[in-house]
């Protein structure tokens, strides 16, 4: 695979061309959590995944969601530690955004056969399924969330997702001592568990 | 309370382990995944894991589960800052600006298609309902078929002029206005009988017939035969005495293929002749009434005699082919003679003789057209 891939999708308007990141800068960006990183990320490539996917009888939101779809995909590869740059950064947004919105075409009933088929499109399959996986315990995750309700939730988040101290928590909740929160804290994650799992 | 946990491991199995001791556990299994033991604890903590598998199973669930926990707040994170870069975005320029032409008016045409073809439709049906009303669609014989009488309208000025001229220097009863359409007569009789094309005559009002010298007479139609596309006229004029004997006859059994034959007819206010051969025995579309004559005629040549060379009408110039060079038509003698056969004997007011005398025979073209061109008229309707 080159690196000179040339897309007709992909005449994006100038002042956004030059501020597009290196690869390496947003992989970098990516593992260091760089919001900027993102941020030029999405601007440099949201146009052409709107480009692809209005000219194939999508519209905006469409567009959006495939596109920060891929972005978590993006994400999720880095994050793993196996992005290989085996293409370019835009050749694989591209490929996934193309993939994503062939399928949610079908999905639709809709007619793919006049989408455009590009020649040079990079094998996400594996990445797809993987990301299929996640997205489903994704989806598991804020379900089970849902149903847990509060206290346990903001619990569960602050101790797990936020990374606070149990003291923290038990100031936070008023506590009388630690112990207590540790007990609360516990119950609340064997529920979370159960519910987790119960959905499967 | 490290000691009490180590008591319960070691004294049941961790499928027995009770609800208070589970919870310990997973505190203990917390604390040291977050890093909140103190290094003794965590060593302690590590040696415990690798010498009971039971605790590092659990130890491995939970890390698994707390992953899972931490993506799905990534994610969450992640999501909702896009969701912020997004706001910023000016993503209805964006899609102007990135929208291919061709792509906007697929837009504009999915999103108009439906008034379109209502209004398509409406033009259609109106452009076919006046047409209707007006008659246009009897007016017409074929698509690739013309008849060649000819319209007048853009001849008006040049005509209006000969007109003139000729109603005020030599027949000032004739008509002044241009004629609407005109073909070409011929002589039957000496006595005033012509013969043209029926379309020729077609919703007319008037007609007259003008000579080669441009003595306009009225006539009037005595048969109409559209079958054969073959009208009869009289000149009633009073001031018309008679033709003379004419000069050619008839020929009953018609030309032959390859024949050479030549018309004479008005396709502008001159005579104009024209010659070629017959190029086959049937018409249009195989039409067993016409020959198809390899002439070129023009609009106004409807209505000419189609002779041979020894001066006999083998025929009647009607039509031509559209978008084909040289392919015109002429009705056969034989179906004239036909035509003159089956007229009313009573709507005749005077004898219809045919001339059975030849006196072409023999003489040069040129000869021979000197003394035709008197019998070969301009027909004028209005």
């Amino acid at each position: 695979m080159g690196y000179n891939f040339e897309y007709k999708v992909l005449r994006v308007s100038k002042e956004i061309k030059s501020s597009v990141p290196t690869d390496n800068e947003v992989i970098l960006g990516i593992l260091n959590g760089s919001k900027d990183t993102l941020n030029k990320l999405y601007t440099s490539y949201f146009p052409m995944i709107l480009q692809m996917v209005l000219s194939n009888s999508g519209d905006e939101d469409d567009a959006k969601d495939i596109f920060q779809e891929s972005v978590i995909v993006l994400y999720n590869k880095v994050k793993v530690g196996n992005f290989e740059l085996h293409s370019k950064l835009k050749t694989f947004i591209y490929s996934v955004c193309y993939r994503l919105w062939l399928k949610r075409l079908k999905f639709k009933g809709k007619n793919t056969n006049n989408v455009e088929e590009l020649d040079k499109l990079v094998a996400v399959e594996n990445d797809l399924e993987q990301h299929e996986e996640k997205d489903k315990q994704f989806k598991q995750m804020e379900k089970a969330l849902q149903f847990l309700g509060e206290p346990c939730k903001t619990i569960i988040e602050d101790y797990y997702m936020k990374d606070r101290s149990m003291q923290e928590i038990c100031e936070k909740f008023g506590y009388t001592n630690s112990d207590n929160a540790k007990t609360q804290k516990y119950k609340c994650l064997q529920r979370l568990k159960k519910l987790f799992f119960q959905t499967t | 309370m490290l000691a009490t946990f180590e008591e319960i491991v070691f004294s049941n199995n961790i499928k027995n382990v009770k609800m208070k001791s589970e919870f310990e556990l997973i505190s203990q299994i917390d604390a040291y995944l977050k890093g909140e033991l103190t290094p003794e604890e965590h060593a302690k903590f590590e040696v415990l894991r690798k010498e009971n598998q039971a605790i590092d199973h659990k130890v491995v669930e939970h890390q698994n589960f707390i992953s899972q926990l931490a993506d799905y707040s990534q994610r969450k994170e992640l999501m909702a800052s896009m969701e912020s870069i997004h706001q910023t975005l000016d993503v209805k320029s964006m899609v102007e600006e990135s929208l291919p032409n061709s792509v906007i008016v697929k837009r504009l045409w999915n999103k108009y298609r439906i008034n379109s073809a209502i209004a398509a439709s409406i033009a259609l049906i109106t452009v076919f309902a006046t047409l209707l009303s007006t008659g246009y669609f009897s007016k017409l014989d074929s698509s690739d078929y013309e008849s060649m009488r000819r319209k007048m309208e853009v001849l008006q000025k040049s005509q209006n002029a000969i007109i003139n001229n000729f109603s005020i220097t030599k027949h000032p009863k004739g008509p002044t206005s241009p004629a609407q359409f005109g073909g070409t007569g011929f002589a039957l009789t000496q006595n005033g009988y012509l013969i043209t094309n029926s379309h020729v005559i077609k919703g007319a009002d008037s007609i007259y017939v003008q000579n080669s010298v441009g003595d306009s007479y009225k006539v009037k139609v005595i048969y109409e035969d559209p079958k054969y596309d073959i009208a009869i006229l009289r000149i009633v004029d009073p001031g018309f005495t008679s033709l003379g004997s004419l000069p050619y006859t008839f020929k009953k059994t018609g030309a032959d293929l390859g024949e050479d034959v030549y018309t004479l007819g008005f396709p502008r206010d001159e005579q104009v002749l024209n010659k070629g051969y017959v190029s086959s025995l049937t018409g249009y579309k195989g039409d067993t009434v016409a020959y198809q004559v390899d002439i070129p005629v023009n609009f106004g040549n409807s209505g000419g005699p189609l002779l041979d060379n020894k001066g006999n009408v083998v025929g009647i110039i009607n039509a031509k082919q559209k978008r084909a060079d040289g392919a015109s038509f002429a009705v056969k003698s034989k179906y004239l003679l036909k035509a003159l056969d089956s007229i009313p004997e009573d709507s005749l007011e005077a004898k219809l003789v045919l001339n059975t005398k030849n006196s072409l025979r023999g003489l040069s073209r040129t000869d021979q057209l000197k003394k035709i061109q008197d019998y070969v008229f301009m027909v004028k309707v209005y």
